[in-house]
């Protein structure tokens, strides 16, 4: 099967290339160093594991589905709830969202690349061989249960469970490799990221007019040098427990639970900013171009982003409400968290007041968008109840909090994602993705959404604790569970439709051209999808809005700024 | 060449979001306060039996109604918003006024926030305060909790008890003020004790001790389990708070201090199993006061036969039931740590016998 | 409604506000990844940081810092000259003095591997005359970690430094790679840098 390229020249004149052989698409995929590549890698890889992470969640959700239920043993729901949580967190999350950052960053900016390509594509290899070594523990590792074993300590692993004696065999060693290899592979994107929005962006372009998408990436990857770091030392300090014999979280020695739970921490929550930012990134590209108006409020939600980066560094302990810090220390974090949700509100208001007076168009990414929006209003509302720390007392490590971080993992950054495919989808293939299947994925994903995680506050409130295999019929919880599964099974209807629209539509899409949607930013100038070289002369920009500016000349926004 | 299919998403089908979503939230709100009415659950948060649970159940009424209030005007301006400057077809070929921004708007919506957290969180300081660090009274009772891989082991110090999996207290009202002070730690992994209605969970952590105080108003019976993963069988580390009028505890009280008994009198059965669990691996584990058997590793056993359930109430405490746990554990409660004894059924009978007439 | 959007020209206008087309310079982007690799490093360095201090005074047996610990001078003074090594060698570099560069490379070189043959000896001595491995306790645990982190980032750094010496030695290095030497020289200061933070916790503070 031959393949057929065609490249529009800078004057539009149109060339075919024809026919590379399948080996030589297969060569040039693994060696290549193109950040269009890289970032597609990235993406595709991270959906393979998004079904896979998705497919051990229904197993849970089949077993929780009523009470004392024997879908599947205790051991394999502690490793699906383990491996679910790893994978989408390492495996899902990180891979997506610096995947777009990788295809799309150099184009905002103007650029022909990332500022090291080969380090670039290092990382992603890095990468897609952790997520390798994680799901290869399902087959090689050894527990004392049973032979292969994927790990079972929950993906936040606490300390001293992790340790030799309690978790003996392999399983967790899986773990921590896997995370660890996957953490480089984040630091080494990360600087790749910075480097290249410092340093490479075209004439005119001061920071001060990047697109929002580019800032909130510098944010996320400043973010992550400091956020996945303390991981990483952590790490080496739990292998170095469990084969140097060393007693860093050995309580027997003397050693201390607690600083596991702290080091993860200042890890793990930064490490949700980390995600979540990069899902503003897309809302702050997509609800201007289909509200018809420029972004309200730059500069407010430049220093709103910044802002939340730096907070989010000082709240960590939000998670050890119940450890016994003591009333000061957790008053001092309750402060903290309950200060993040300043400037996180301002940043809803902004996207208020963009879509306030203008003219909304509910194409596919908007309604993505819109479903965004409001549920990042309820999930940031739970995390401000949950930041009350009485409250957290009750409710912390219960199915509410389960509730909570889902809100904001599938209903604002999943739906930010999911807007960002049907926006960026016509760059990437030069198809459009099909508008009806976008509207059937919506509602199905957005009902069985609200099944499941609207009524999954309710087993918390009513006292049940998260990642429990099963439950006593007399708790008062089954029938909310049935409800909370159904809405998986929603989901996953909806999950495979967009599946098969994203394939569909390369080969049966509408042809897109540059600019399906009028917007604003440089990677719309391109043709779709872009050459390898994305442009052939590099632009100078007057404004935030480069486009715009060309096609108003009347009216351009460099007159405002 | 449109790229918008002809029907397209107007208002019309924006209303119809906006009212999905709208009956999304009142079905919600009734549900949860169809829940928090009835508390048909043994565990809600919403039924508060001490004080801890009180002062929290009232500090969430007032976060709950904030966050509702916010939710409300939030989502309804954003609502109106869509649905008002929704695109219409006559604005086929011009842009809206395009707005950059305001900075007297930006500082209104960043004051008044900051206001409303600043009033949230000197509320919940002071719950924190008024729970955390308040003097511990003279007459509490002490007692001394400490997690196991998956069960519980409570000592009264200064009672001289040791049992498990079923913690006594007295009640604590306004006329008899005696609430309980709980000094946990672990033996292994880290726990965490919770019991909803009575108060929010403490961790149960090795190497630290940490506190945590409740004072039932009610005597009954409470129910909660550990809610810190803390491995294989963690889903089944139930707890059972027993709280108990003054009489009724002093009753329990001096039933703990009694030594095993061995009153096997007409009970032959009881007597051979007595003699052989003493002579078996039981006793490395297990401690029946008043015999050989002085094991720390796991459950006190010296009044078995008091209590409701076995294995930190995974199942009932029936003969039966008795019979099979100490056949094979792991077939009740897949991973707990007591290995199967591989006893003959006569053995495993007599043993039956001996142990549930430790009462 | 969306219109369909013609080809744009991917040239922009001339900038109306600069039209004489002042340079237009952003950092050198070599320089920018290693500060962000410096940051990560120094975020692992401080959580390793943060446990020695944490359990300091905490073993419940074995040997103290101040019983088996004794300050490392020498090594000290080896690492941080060859920090000053390494800057003039850049300096001779920049002024396209190659054998002088040449030179203090191989200072620099000598002079970090004395400290790392001073810390194999320091560390000899603490496993086989005090009986202090990382197995011991608290203070062992710590110590090795934090020290060898650190010894492991001054292995990477020789390996660089003698390869640039390498290539320096037959001519291979020139002044328009100066600014790359820079990057390196970077990372070898972080480096000083935090062997001065690990010997002000642990043989300072701790002891």
């Amino acid at each position: 099967m031959s393949t057929t390229q065609v490249v529009e020249g800078i004057d539009g004149t149109l060339t075919a290339r024809h026919g590379t052989p399948p080996l030589n698409v297969v060569y040039e995929w693994l060696t290549t160093v193109d950040h269009k590549k890289i970032g597609l890698m990235y993406i595709g890889y991270a959906l393979i594991f998004l079904l896979i992470a998705g497919v051990e969640a229904m197993l849970m959700r089949i077993q929780l589905a009523i009470p004392n239920n024997h879908f599947v043993s205790p051991l394999v729901f502690n490793q699906l709830f383990t491996m679910h949580g790893t994978t989408m967190v390492f495996f899902v999350g990180m891979p997506i969202l610096f995947g777009f950052g990788n295809y799309l960053v150099p184009l905002m900016i103007g650029a022909r690349d990332m500022a090291f390509p080969r380090l670039n594509a290092f990382s992603f290899w890095v990468s897609a061989f952790a997520g390798f070594l994680l799901y290869f523990s399902y087959v090689g590792a050894s527990g004392l249960y049973a032979a292969g074993a994927a790990p079972d300590v929950g993906w936040f692993a606490y300390a001293p469970l992790t340790a030799k004696v309690f978790s003996p065999g392999h399983s967790t060693d899986y773990w921590t490799l896997a995370v660890f290899l996957s953490g480089i592979g984040s630091i080494g994107t990360a600087l790749n990221i910075v480097t290249t929005i410092l340093c490479m962006r075209c004439r005119g372009m001061k920071m001060s007019r990047m697109p929002l998408l580019v800032w909130l990436y510098l944010v996320m990857s400043s973010l992550v040098f400091v956020t996945v770091s303390p991981l990483t030392a952590a790490q080496i300090m739990l292998t170095l427990d469990r084969y140097l014999g060393s007693h860093f979280f050995d309580t027997q020695a003397g050693g201390s639970a607690v600083l596991w739970m702290h080091f993860f921490w200042i890890f793990g929550h930064p490490e949700v900013y980390v995600l979540v930012l990069p899902a503003f990134a897309f809302v702050n590209e997509i609800v201007p171009v289909f509200s018809r108006k420029a972004i309200f409020g730059y500069p407010a939600m430049v220093a709103a982003s910044v802002g939340i980066g730096f907070i989010s560094l000082s709240v960590w302990a939000h998670h050890m409400f119940t450890v016994g810090l003591g009333a000061a220390a957790n008053t001092f974090f309750v402060f903290a968290t309950m200060v993040i949700s300043v400037p996180t509100g301002i940043k809803i208001f902004n996207w208020l007041a963009t879509i306030w007076g203008g003219k909304v168009i509910f194409a596919t990414p908007m309604m993505f968008c819109v479903g965004f929006l409001f549920q990042f209003l309820v999930a940031g509302l739970t995390g401000v109840m949950l930041a009350a720390a009485p409250f957290d007392w009750q409710l912390g490590n219960s199915y509410f909090v389960v509730a909570h971080f889902h809100y904001v993992l599938v209903g604002a950054i999943l739906f930010a994602l999911f807007a960002a495919f049907y926006y960026w989808y016509p760059k990437i293939t030069g198809r459009m993705m099909s508008e009806t299947l976008g509207k059937w994925h919506f509602w199905l994903f957005i009902i069985g959404f609200h099944l499941t995680f609207d009524f999954m506050h309710v087993p918390g409130l009513l006292g049940m604790p998260r990642r429990i295999y099963t439950y006593e019929a007399n708790r008062g919880w089954g029938g909310w569970n049935l409800i909370v599964s159904i809405g998986a099974v929603v989901q996953a209807i909806g999950l495979l439709i967009f599946v098969y629209n994203l394939v569909q539509s390369y080969f049966r899409g509408k042809e897109a051209g540059h600019d399906p949607w009028d917007a604003w930013t440089l990677e719309w100038s391109t043709p779709s999808p872009p050459p390898d070289y994305n442009f052939a002369v590099l632009p100078t920009v007057n404004s935030r809005r480069p486009l715009w500016d060309l096609k108003h000349p009347e009216d351009p926004d460099s007159d405002y700024e | 060449m449109s790229l918008f299919p002809r029907r397209q998403m107007t208002g019309c089908s924006k209303v119809r979001l906006a009212s999905v979503r709208a009956f999304w939230v009142l079905v919600c709100c009734v549900v949860l306060c169809r829940c928090t009415a009835t508390a048909e659950s043994p565990t809600s948060i919403f039924a508060p039996a001490a004080t801890p649970a009180h002062s929290i159940f009232d500090l969430s009424m007032l976060v709950l109604s904030i966050t509702l209030a916010i939710f409300l005007i939030v989502a309804g301006l954003l609502l109106y918003a869509l649905i008002r400057y929704r695109h219409r077809p006559e604005d086929a070929h011009h842009e809206p006024a395009q707005v950059y921004g305001s900075n007297q708007i930006e500082l209104s919506w960043t004051v008044i926030p900051i206001l409303i957290v600043v009033m949230l969180f000197l509320t919940t300081a002071r719950v924190i305060i008024g729970t955390q660090a308040i003097p511990k009274p003279s007459n509490a009772m002490n007692v001394t909790v400490i997690g196991h891989q998956f069960w519980w082991e409570y000592r009264y110090p200064k009672l001289g008890i040791v049992t498990a999996n079923e913690l006594h207290i007295p009640v604590s009202n306004v006329a008899n003020s005696m609430p309980t002070y709980l000094n946990m730690s672990s033996a292994d992994v880290v726990h965490s004790f919770w019991v909803p209605r009575l108060a929010g969970k403490t961790d149960v952590i090795p190497n630290r001790v940490n506190t945590m105080w409740i004072d039932p108003e009610q005597p009954g019976l409470y129910v909660g389990q550990c809610a810190q993963y803390c491995g294989m069988q963690h889903a089944k580390m139930l707890i059972r708070v027993y709280a108990q009028s003054p009489a009724d505890f002093a009753a329990w009280i001096s039933q703990q201090k009694q030594p095993g008994r061995q009153d096997f009198a007409g009970n032959p059965a009881a007597a051979e199993g007595h003699a052989v669990f003493m002579h078996n691996a039981c006793i490395n584990c297990h401690a029946i006061s008043g015999t050989v058997a002085t094991g720390r590793f796991g459950p006190d056993l010296t009044h078995l036969a008091s209590r409701d359930t076995i294995g930190s109430g995974a199942i009932q405490n029936t003969p039966e039931n008795l019979r099979k746990w100490v056949d094979d554990p792991n077939s009740l409660k897949p991973g707990c740590l007591m290995p199967a004894m591989h006893l003959n059924d006569h053995d495993l009978d007599a043993i039956t016998a001996y142990l549930t007439q430790l009462r | 409604m969306m219109r369909d959007a013609k080809a744009i020209p991917i040239i922009g206008p001339i900038d109306p506000i600069d039209p004489t087309g002042t340079p237009w310079t952003l950092p050198y982007r070599g320089t920018v990844g290693m500060v962000c690799l410096i940051v990560a490093e120094s975020a692992i360095f401080i959580i390793f940081v943060v446990a020695y201090i944490f359990y300091i005074g905490k073993s419940l047996s074995g040997p103290t810092p101040a019983q088996v610990l004794e300050l490392p001078i020498f090594g000290t003074v080896c690492l941080l000259s060859s920090s000053i090594t390494l800057h003039f060698a850049v300096a001779a570099l920049r002024k396209g003095r190659s054998s002088a560069c040449t030179a203090w490379l191989a200072g620099t070189v000598l002079l970090g591997s004395i400290f790392l043959a001073s810390t194999a000896r320091e560390w000899y001595h603490l496993i086989h005359e005090e009986g202090l491995t990382i197995k011991t306790n608290l203070f062992g645990t710590t110590y090795y970690s934090l020290v060898g982190l650190h010894a492991t980032h001054v292995v990477v750094g020789l390996i660089m430094l003698s390869l640039v010496l390498g290539f320096s030695f037959f001519g291979l290095v020139r002044e328009e790679h100066s600014e790359k030497l820079e990057v390196l020289s970077l990372y070898w200061h972080f480096v000083d840098a935090v062997w001065v933070v690990v010997f002000m916790v642990v043989y300072v503070l701790g002891r």
